[in-house]
């Protein structure tokens, strides 16, 4: 069920853009593609659909689901609903990460852009974590230390980006921080499948752990659960598939957010359930974004972030005042 | 299954907070630990469950120390109720109950219908067996912490630590809880706010003050006058009756002592939260 739906929006999102192609032609595309079947097509059309089209809905839907994952291990690790990587300050120190690589070429060869955003994520997350102890524990602690630490990285990159590059690079810089998918390809979604893939292995691998947190730490400690292993293994997993996302697509709000709480409204907070289809949501949720990003305003493409960001935004607004509710 | 401490002690920077702690626990009995708020009870509960660890001494269970043994290990033998663990999440009460099964249960060793007769078991046990489809938020705090019970029940242990199980219950629902505990026949240690209640249920009391235990013994060698004025500051009388139950009246502090039945609500401890 959950494949048909994927498959569905995938091909939804290769066949809606700015010309429409037909969804038989589509299939066409992907069946010469994938089994050489031969079906005479159109050379641009087919250019289209495949090298543009598909391999960005691809990563869409990657994106979303490792953003999507993160935000429910982050909101159950840390017993906040208000938790996901953007809001922690996670996704603005992977793009300072990956700018610093681009524009300073900081360690070059080894280190990849996305070498440097996993860096920069661990850095910021291991940051904000030390500042919402240092302000007491608490709900309100960690996502005060996120916004500190937002805007800590916004504030360095945006440094780094006016003292060290060209006007052309700053120019690619600012659009891609805002969440960018125009420049994705098939090289891209070649290291986005595995990394959400690989995510969504290792969540479910900690499913059970991640139950025994519904009352907290301590609680989970009391059931036979290594804690701090489980922090360590989940919270590095998120911050790779974070790293990883950013650096292709820059850094998406909300998604992480607000996915998670739809997935839980559906499915209940069994983890063993909720990661896929959370994953599943926030796959589809992304592809549709994307494809609404490109034909909302005609001719022109809106940066995905800013979609997400008007979805995003009032559904955070409902899950702060459903917080209220309930005391 | 035994549990003891030899010389444990934890602190938070330079202030102890648990201070050179010494305690056996006997197999079956069930323990009582009292002591003012800040006395260090729900530290050297988190020390006696394995999840924090000693600055220095040891704590042991069946012989090997308890940071040798793993967490999925020592859950199996040993559950912990802390004090008023909340969730937002929206579980029900069977899924509280089944959390039970964690130590049990792995990536490969999937949910099987033995755990899900230990909870239908446990639930009945607990007295939730009808309210077993309701949501964590639409239930009381009797009902919830019936079910933490019930969560530690379902990990099968040896011995049960519980810290202040009865906390913000009326007394119906405090005597009920302590007396579900005591039907349970396992090995148990309860920090406990009403002396008259440990007095009650106990088989031994152990006393915490200023992070040191200053006493441990049967009920009525334990209350005493004295001690109750030393440990928590106010004047009492303690009543022995034929049988070795003891009861404790507090009594006035203004000097209006013997109308003491209006200040004795039992609950010994002075009226501000820490």
């Amino acid at each position: 069920m959950a494949l048909v739906v994927l498959v569905a929006v995938l091909w939804l999102g290769a066949a809606i853009g700015e010309t429409s192609i037909p969804f038989g032609v589509v299939a066409k595309t992907v069946a010469n593609r994938l089994w050489d079947a031969g079906y005479p097509l159109e050379p641009i059309d087919e250019g289209i659909v495949w090298s543009y089209r598909l391999s960005r809905a691809v990563v869409a839907g990657c994106c979303g689901a490792a953003l999507a994952l993160s935000g429910v291990v982050l909101q159950s690790l840390l017993r906040n609903p208000l938790a996901d990587p953007y809001i922690l300050g996670i996704s603005a120190g992977a793009s300072t990460g990956a700018v610093s690589v681009a524009i300073l070429g900081l360690g070059t060869g080894m280190m990849t852009l996305p070498m440097g955003a996993f860096f920069g994520a661990l850095v910021a997350f291991a940051l904000v974590s030390l500042l919402a102890v240092k302000a007491g524990r608490g709900t309100a602690a960690i996502i005060l230390a996120g916004v500190a630490g937002s805007q800590l990285f916004n504030a360095l990159t945006s440094f780094i980006v006016t003292k060290a590059a060209t006007a052309e690079q700053a120019r690619g810089i600012m659009f891609w921080l805002l969440g960018n998918l125009s420049g994705v390809r098939w090289p891209d979604a070649w290291l986005a499948i595995p990394a959400a893939l690989a995510g969504l292995l290792v969540c479910l691998w900690h499913a059970r752990s991640l139950d025994a947190f519904t009352f907290g730490a301590e609680s989970a400690a009391s059931l036979g659960i290594s804690v701090r292993r489980t922090y360590l293994a989940l919270v590095g997993i998120s911050a790779m598939m974070t790293a990883v996302m950013v650096s292709i697509v820059g850094s998406i709000g909300f998604v992480g957010l607000v996915i998670p709480h739809a997935a839980r409204m559906l499915v209940g907070i069994r983890h063993s359930v909720l990661l896929p289809a959370a994953a599943l949501i926030g796959a589809v949720f992304m592809i549709l974004a994307d494809v609404l990003s490109r034909v909302l305003i005609p001719g022109q493409v809106l940066p995905i972030g800013v979609i997400t960001a008007l979805v995003g935004a009032p559904a955070f607004a409902f899950v702060l005042g459903q917080r209220r509710g309930r005391g | 299954m035994t549990l003891s401490a030899s010389n444990i002690s934890w602190g938070v920077g330079g202030a102890p907070i648990v201070d050179g702690v010494s305690l056996e626990v006997r197999e079956g009995e069930f323990l009582g630990l009292i002591g003012p708020n800040g006395s260090g009870k729900t530290s050297l509960m988190a020390l006696l469950s394995g999840i924090r660890k000693p600055r220095s001494g040891e704590v042991i269970l069946d012989g090997v120390p308890i940071g040798r043994l793993g967490r999925r290990e020592v859950a199996r033998h040993l559950a912990l109720v802390e004090q008023q663990a909340e969730t937002a999440d929206r579980i029900t009460a069977r899924q509280a109950v089944e959390l039970g099964r964690t130590p049990y249960l792995g990536p490969l060793s999937p949910w099987s219908a033995n755990d899900d007769a230990i909870v239908e078991a446990t639930l009945a046990n607990v007295d939730m067996a009808h309210l077993a489809g309701r949501l964590w938020h639409t239930l009381s705090g009797g009902e919830r912490q019936r079910l933490h019970i019930g969560r530690a029940l379902a990990q099968q242990p040896k011995i049960l630590l519980l810290d202040e199980p009865t906390n913000h219950l009326d007394i119906g629902h405090q005597i009920g809880l302590l007396d579900l505990v005591r039907r349970q026949g396992l090995t148990v240690v309860a920090a406990l706010h009403d002396l008259n209640h440990a007095a009650m249920f106990c088989d031994r009391i152990a006393v915490m003050q200023g992070g040191r235990l200053v006493a441990v013994g049967r009920p009525f060698e334990v209350l005493t006058a004295e001690r109750i004025r030393d440990v928590f500051g106010v004047e009492a009388a303690i009543e022995i009756d034929i049988e070795g139950s003891c009861y404790v009246r507090f009594q006035a502090q203004n000097g209006r002592g013997g109308r003491s039945s209006s200040m004795g609500n039992g609950t010994g401890k002075r009226h501000h939260r820490s």
